[in-house]
């Protein structure tokens, strides 16, 4: 698949957003008492900001962002529609959280509910990003049991360590949340390779012979492509990365958050470290998700020259 | 949720007008949809007899044609040097006055000093006839390159032709074979055709280097050598003589077969057929022991033997002589199979097949006919096996002799215009060969005079060709000389090298239509382009003057001096004329128009109508009136309407007389294109079921074909198995007649006008080494593409806008060249460098690529550096148009010795994996610069 | 809308022959021409007249290399393709807006060029490759089985047919309702063993493929040879001719000379 950075940038963005807002939640819910309004509001900005840049990207990446707004009519057969319809509800107890959490407006009986309310849609949203292309039954990749989990771990990771960075520059450190960070990116190295060894796994087992039915006759090969220059389809769902060079782009996610952990670890002496490994993580993030794409080889390429798929 | 509403009842247009397809040469009907007078939609005429309704890839591609940025747009007069694009635009009033100034001097000084030569020209019924009021020989459209040597082989054996002049009887036939046949001339009939052989479950067995297209969905595919084809067909001719699976009754009654012939070694007599006082053929009656003439009702003729005349003269059935060439172990299959890459078993089961076919799967239809000799039938009997062939067989030196193999095996078989054969379209059948001849001995072009006759015929000995007393050729391409003694279509191939060369002679102005010779229809491209801007010591060009007509900017006009930019087919009247390439039905004659449905928005005008502007302005005299007005003021449809070429015989045959009533012949009907136009642009006669098969020899449907003109008398067409004019050529070399070859022409001429088909290697194949130049090289039409107008057209240039040369798979692993690599191809005259694509389904002994997509830089109206010329190329750069030197250092044209056809497929070359890698094709020609785009 | 409706008792679709289809791209460019102008107007091309030239098609025709056993070289199968309007679609039921949609009426799958926003994700929900995008006009694309031809009643009924359908030189395409088994197409897709492409998808393609028919050549068709004469062939085929062409008075020889040279008579 084609990877397209717009999309990267939302599916990153977005999700280290809604990550962090997850945690800002966990973080409501588990003092139940508002943050200091400075934090609070910095946090909040952050995380609404990330969630609201992601927005905007896949907005534009649109061929019509002006009718935008009918993605939200068809949340009851449409993952994207449920997305979009998630990430719009999101902002009602986001904000409201945000202004009772950070203090604004003080309403502390209000924090817990909002936070358990906006912490589970925001979850439910980055579900719902995977669940879009989970459900893709053409892209063997993407229709695997871990694309989902993977979707949620970086989401919570990148989130996990943007909290940390946000801490450690407000000089309030806890350890707790360094090895909260470390856990979370540990999870994400665990369930991305638990991904990467499933779909490496699955069989390639459709072949040109059965997407044109003709395999039955015997074994089948492209003889003309129907034009002399590459099509919508084959740009869009054609693009293949080498293997070689996945292989090594798999190498530096782990490589990437692998050093974050050890960063986030060296916070503990350095706090500010804690930044460096949040840059680290959120370049794996992006780079993992660009593999995510171009290692997901489309099954309408069989028609298009590919043996196998 | 409601659906949204969709107007399902959309109506894009405001009127509809039918007219005729002109993206090839099928010419189909169409329905043109228009809307604020711009086109919106292109489809088959359901009415149509030749399309019935479908169209083809190219066909529905046609806006995109009309709308082409490469459009000419003004007349342009050349103000640099030849090829550089200096042009002016000037009116049409000098363009013509030039014109006619250019060509009036010619024809007061020495008319044949015009070269006047048409390419795809759908008129040739008017562009002849100018020719012979201009005065010049030098007239041919691209058949001699394209057709002749099947239009010839036919004409001389049975009155018809493969191309679209006959075709299979799809209704009946169960085994068909099609030799050479790609996406070409009869495109959508033949895919019609092939698609009701498929429902009734027929047999297609397709002879054919590559396998793709109609060869894809064959039954059978015989990827055979390319020029091996009459080995292939003498072999199967071989089986079924051995066999005895012949019909005899057939080449008894309607061929030349039992007809006697002197056997006399080197007398001037020998091999000719014994003639009676009343110029009659004889039989050898085997009741009475005696010769009888060859159509008496009452003889009944000996097949085979030899016989001593009263006069003690031995005589021989001709044929006793075909089977004594062909029974010979020389054509068994096991003997020929290497050399076709053929298993002998495929050869000699093909022939079983056909036996079966042909001698077990008879058919009767129930309608009772009449011979020539007033013999009553009570059925039509028919032998269900046609066969069909085009370039695959034309293409080659052999071509002639090839086909002619071909219609042997038909006839054999007999399975000429009989149910489940090939079958005639009207015109055909013509006399064998039709009687008319050339024009243009010495003596009979003369200054400010037109021909007596027109230039193109058909020779029936040495005495009709056009040479002199020194043998020197007339014609300026060679035709109807020793070169090419049955030039039926001229020789286009030759006309700007010998012009160049001077040989026989220069020429002052040459004047051509629609024909791309500076690039993908000349053989021999950079000299071509060299020949065409050389200059002469005093700094003139060889060829002094280039007037040319052409509606696009391809890569011709770049080398004219004068450009008469014609309209698009959209935009013009055109007739398709029974006088010219007719579209008729095996089941009757049709005809048809185009009118024009769009006003061209640029200064252009067709060029027929231009053609007879400038003939009143030469005052040529069948276009003008004795006060010197044009006799067509009307331009080219008053010419359609009113001219007559004999009492009653026009360009259009329907509607005729007063009221239209007349068919075939009549007055000329002032409402005539109305009419047609009423009736979709077309007209059809079917023929009743009695006279729908053998036509030959049907006695009514020669009485009838008399009175439409389409032969001369109602006299049968008795197929020349044995084809003595050949022998008149053979005799002269040997010294016999009036006219004689020169030495260095006999031995030539001995060997090629066999009387009986043969086979003999292809010339470039035998005269360059074979370990130099082990691989066959051959081209292809794409089917969504036709010659090189389709690179212009946005939508199949997305189809394909670049070539590849396709290969073997086993033979790229023998070279080592893998899928994509680039590759040049090497001949014994030139190198190219082009991309490889491997395939499975090509004879391994052959390379092909498809035909003229490779494009100039900067024509066609596409931007310098398109994929078409970066990645694109022809194999024209290879291809020589003459031939290596033979002894003695004369170099005949690269044609076959007969007919003159263009041998493109013979040619020969090397591939190896090319040392630059780089993603551009070779050689690359110097960008020429654009005209300017017709937005 | 993007909830598929129930199940359509009329199943229009499209039955394409490869056993006959030549690959002319008739097909294609009818379709271009058609529908550039018709309800997906237009079907945009980019670099029309120059390097890479490429554009939005609704039905493209590819061709493959078949390699049967036991065959020394490989067939050449020309494959049209486009939209299946199948039964289940994933295209429609992804599409966030609910301007993809399957009619109700006969099943056909349409784009609401009007509401579609171009997020491209029906294309990646379609294993057949039938939806492009118009970058030009930010919407998506695809065959709508001429649905402004087949109803249209400016037409002629024998007309009313898909542009591709109606082109096809060969008689390749049929269409029909293969909703009803006693259809012309339902009984030529039961007759040939028409098939689905990828059932495995689970989208249940409406659109039916019929197979190439086995090949009648040297490998599949029954050894036959004509027989071969004892003797000398040339003297059995003058025999022949002798006995069975001219048998009203063959012992007239008077003045036939016999293959040996000598007269008879």
């Amino acid at each position: 698949m084609h990877p397209a950075y717009s999309v990267i940038l939302f599916t990153t963005a977005s999700g280290a957003g809604y990550g962090l807002l997850t945690l800002l939640a966990l973080v409501g819910i588990s003092h139940g008492e508002a943050s200091t309004l400075v934090f609070g509001l910095t946090s909040m900005v952050i995380a609404l900001g990330l969630i609201t840049i992601g927005l905007l990207a896949s907005t534009f990446h649109l061929g019509h962002p002006e009718r935008a707004w009918r993605a939200l009519s068809q949340w009851r057969s449409s993952w994207l529609s449920r997305e979009g319809v998630l990430a719009i509800v999101t902002y009602v107890p986001a904000l409201l959280f945000g202004v009772v959490w950070s203090g604004l407006h003080p309403a502390p009986d209000l924090i817990k509910p909002l936070a358990v309310v906006t912490g589970v849609l925001a979850l439910l949203t980055v579900m719902s990003t995977g669940k879009i292309y989970a459900t893709l039954k053409t892209i063997r990749a993407w229709h695997n049991p871990w694309t989902v989990w993977v979707y949620l771990a970086f989401a919570l990771a990148t989130g996990a360590v943007i909290l940390a960075a946000i801490t450690s520059i407000f000089g309030n450190f806890p350890t707790f949340l360094v090895y909260f960070s470390c856990a979370w990116l540990i999870v994400a190295i665990i369930v991305k390779l638990f991904y990467w060894r499933s779909i490496d796994a699955a069989p390639r087992d459709l072949t040109m012979g059965d997407a044109t039915g003709l395999g039955g006759l015997g074994k089948v090969g492209q003889w003309e492509l129907p034009h002399s220059v590459p099509n919508y389809v084959q740009k869009e769902m054609g693009y293949a990365v080498a293997r070689k060079h996945a292989a090594k782009l798999r190498k530096l996610v782990i490589a990437a958050l692998v050093l974050a952990v050890l960063l986030m670890l060296a916070a503990l002496a350095v706090p500010y470290a804690a930044v460096l490994s949040m840059a680290l993580a959120l370049f794996a993030s992006v780079v993992q998700r660009w593999l995510f794409f171009a290692e997901a080889q489309h099954v309408v390429t069989l028609f298009y020259g590919a043996e196998a798929a | 949720m409601t659906e949204p509403v969709v107007n399902t009842s959309l109506k894009n247009w405001d009127e509809v007008k039918t007219t005729t397809c002109y993206m090839c040469a099928c010419r189909c009907g169409i329905r043109v949809q228009l809307k604020d007078g711009r086109v919106t939609y292109i489809d088959g005429n359901p009415k149509h007899p030749v399309n019935k309704g479908v169209i083809c890839g190219k066909g529905a591609a046609g806006i995109m044609q009309h709308y082409s940025p490469g459009r000419l747009s003004k007349p342009l007069l050349r103000v640099g040097e030849r090829g550089t694009g200096e042009f002016r635009e000037i009116e049409w009033d000098e363009a013509l006055g030039l014109a006619a100034g250019w060509l009036s001097e010619v024809r007061a000084k020495d008319p044949k000093k015009l070269a006047f030569f048409t390419g795809r020209d759908q008129s040739q019924g008017l562009t002849g006839w100018w020719a012979t009021q201009f005065g010049t020989p030098n007239y041919a459209a691209h058949g001699g390159f394209c057709s002749v040597n099947m239009a010839a082989a036919g004409l001389y054996t049975f009155g018809g032709s493969f191309w679209e002049f006959g075709e299979p009887d799809w209704k009946h036939t169960k085994y068909f074979l099609l030799f050479g046949v790609a996406e070409d001339h009869g495109s959508n009939p033949i895919k019609k055709g092939l698609g009701r052989l498929k429902e009734r479950g027929a047999k297609i067995v397709s002879i054919n280097p590559i396998r793709t297209g109609y060869s894809a969905i064959a039954d059978e595919w015989i990827g055979i050598r390319p020029g091996t084809d009459g080995l292939f067909v003498g072999a199967l001719i071989h089986e079924l003589l051995t066999a005895q699976k012949i019909d005899g009754e057939y080449l008894l009654r309607y061929t030349n077969s039992p007809w006697l012939i002197v056997e006399n070694p080197g007398g001037a007599d020998d091999g000719l057929f014994v003639r009676n006082a009343q110029n009659s053929a004889l039989v050898w009656d085997s009741h009475s022991g005696t010769p009888m003439p060859a159509l008496s009702p009452d003889a009944a003729p000996k097949l085979m033997g030899r016989f001593k005349m009263p006069d003690g003269r031995r005589v021989v059935t001709a044929f006793t002589l075909i089977a004594e060439r062909f029974i010979d172990a020389e054509w068994s299959a096991d003997s020929v199979a290497e050399r076709c890459g053929v298993p002998a078993e495929t050869i000699k089961r093909i022939a079983a097949e056909l036996a079966r076919t042909a001698f077990e799967e008879t058919i009767a239809l129930d309608v009772p006919w009449t011979d020539h000799l007033g013999r009553y039938h009570e059925k039509m009997v028919g032998r269900p096996v046609s066969m069909h062939a085009m370039r695959g067989i034309s293409a080659h030196a052999n071509g002639f002799q090839t086909c002619r193999t071909i219609h042997l095996l038909q006839i054999l078989l007999g399975t000429i215009d009989v149910p489940g054969g090939f079958r005639y379209k009207a015109p055909f059948p013509k006399p064998a060969p039709p009687g008319v001849k050339p024009a243009g001995k010495p003596g009979q072009v003369k200054p400010n005079t037109p021909l007596p006759g027109p230039p193109l015929g058909f020779v029936t000995s040495p005495e009709d060709l056009l040479i002199d007393a020194e043998s020197t050729p007339q014609r300026l391409d060679k035709a109807y000389s020793w070169d090419a003694p049955l030039a039926a279509h001229g020789m286009m191939h030759m006309v700007i090298t010998n012009a160049a060369k001077k040989d026989p002679y220069g020429i002052d102005v040459l004047f051509m239509y629609m024909a791309n010779m500076s690039w993908n229809s000349a053989m021999n491209v950079p000299d071509t382009i060299r020949y065409l801007t050389q200059k002469e010591a005093d700094g003139s060009y060889t060829i002094p003057k280039i007037i040319y007509s052409d509606a696009y900017a391809s890569e011709m006009v770049h080398y004219a001096d004068l450009v008469l930019p014609d309209t698009t087919y959209l935009e013009r009247w055109d007739c398709i004329s029974l006088l010219d390439r007719p579209i008729s039905e095996a089941d009757g004659p049709a005809d048809s128009i185009r009118q024009p449905v769009v006003e061209p928005e640029r200064d252009v005008r067709p060029f027929q109508t231009v053609l007879l502007d400038l003939g009143t302005r030469l005052g040529l005299p069948g276009m003008t009136r004795t006060d010197g007005s044009p006799r067509y003021p009307g331009g080219y449809p008053d010419y359609i309407v009113n001219h007559e070429r004999a009492p009653g015989i026009g360009p259009l045959a329907g509607y005729r007389g007063p009221n239209g009533r007349a068919q075939g012949r009549g007055t000329p009907n002032p409402e005539q294109l109305q009419h047609y136009i009423d009736n979709g642009c077309h007209w059809f006669y079917e023929l009743p079921d009695h006279m729908k098969y053998y036509r030959h020899v049907n006695w009514a449907y020669l009485d009838w074909a008399t009175f439409f003109g389409f032969i001369g008398k109602p006299e049968p067409v008795i197929h020349q198995l044995y084809c003595e004019p050949l022998q008149k050529f053979r005799l002269s070399a040997q010294g016999h007649g009036k006219v004689v070859p020169p030495a260095e022409h006999r031995q030539r001429i001995a060997n090629h006008f066999d009387p009986i088909p043969f086979w003999y290697p292809p010339f470039e194949g035998e005269m360059v080494s074979e370990t130099e130049f082990p691989m066959h090289a051959v081209t292809q039409r794409p089917m969504a593409m036709y010659h090189s107008w389709g690179s212009q057209n946005a939508w199949l240039r997305q189809i394909m806008s670049r070539n590849w040369l396709y290969m073997a798979r086993e033979m790229a692993a023998k070279l080592k060249v893998a899928d994509g690599d680039w590759v040049t191809v090497t001949s014994h005259h030139g190198k190219i460098k082009a991309q490889a694509k491997l395939m499975d389904g090509v004879n391994p002994e052959t390379v092909w690529t498809w035909n003229a997509i490779g494009k100039r830089s900067g024509t066609w109206g596409l931007k310098p550096g398109s994929d078409e010329s970066k990645e694109g190329f022809l194999l024209n750069h290879l291809i020589s148009e003459l031939l290596p030197e033979r002894e003695g250092g004369y170099r005949y044209s690269n044609s076959d010795p007969v007919t003159g056809q263009a041998a493109w497929y013979d040619l020969r070359v090397r591939v190896e994996k090319a040392s630059d890698q780089s993603d551009v094709s070779a050689p690359q020609f110097a960008t020429l610069k654009p005209l300017e785009r017709v937005e | 809308m993007t909830s598929l409706p129930p199940p359509t008792p009329k199943k229009l679709g499209l039955v394409i022959d490869l056993d006959t289809c030549v690959g002319c791209q008739a097909c294609a460019t009818s379709c271009k021409e058609w529908n550039t102008q018709g309800y997906s107007a237009p079907l945009t091309d980019t670099n029309p007249y120059s390097a890479d030239p490429t554009g939005v098609w609704l039905n493209r025709v590819h061709g493959y290399e078949v390699k049967e056993p036991g065959q020394e070289h490989s067939r050449i199968v020309n494959f049209p393709r486009s939209c299946l309007h199948c039964e289940e679609p994933a295209c429609v039921t992804v599409c966030p807006t609910g301007a993809s949609y399957k009619r109700a009426e006969d099943g056909i799958v349409l784009v609401n060029p009007e509401t579609c926003i171009g997020c491209k994700l029906c294309s990646w929900a379609c294993p057949y490759g039938a939806r492009e995008y118009d970058q030009s006009h930010g919407v998506m694309k695809k065959c709508t089985l001429c649905v402004d031809r087949i109803y249209n009643e400016n037409f002629e009924p024998e007309d009313r047919l898909p542009a591709c359908v109606k082109a096809c030189p060969t008689g390749a395409r049929h269409f029909g309702d293969l909703g009803d088994a006693t259809s012309e197409v339902s009984l030529l897709v039961a007759e040939r063993g028409g098939y689905d492409l990828l059932p495995q998808m689970g989208y249940k393609p409406v659109n039916k493929y019929l197979p190439p028919r086995a090949r009648r050549d040297a490998t599949n068709t029954r050894a036959e040879a004509l027989p071969k004469p004892d003797g000398s062939a040339f003297d059995r085929l003058f025999q022949w001719a002798d006995k069975v062409l001219s048998p009203k008075n063959a012992s007239a020889r008077a003045n036939e000379i016999d293959n040996s040279g000598k007269l008879e008579g």
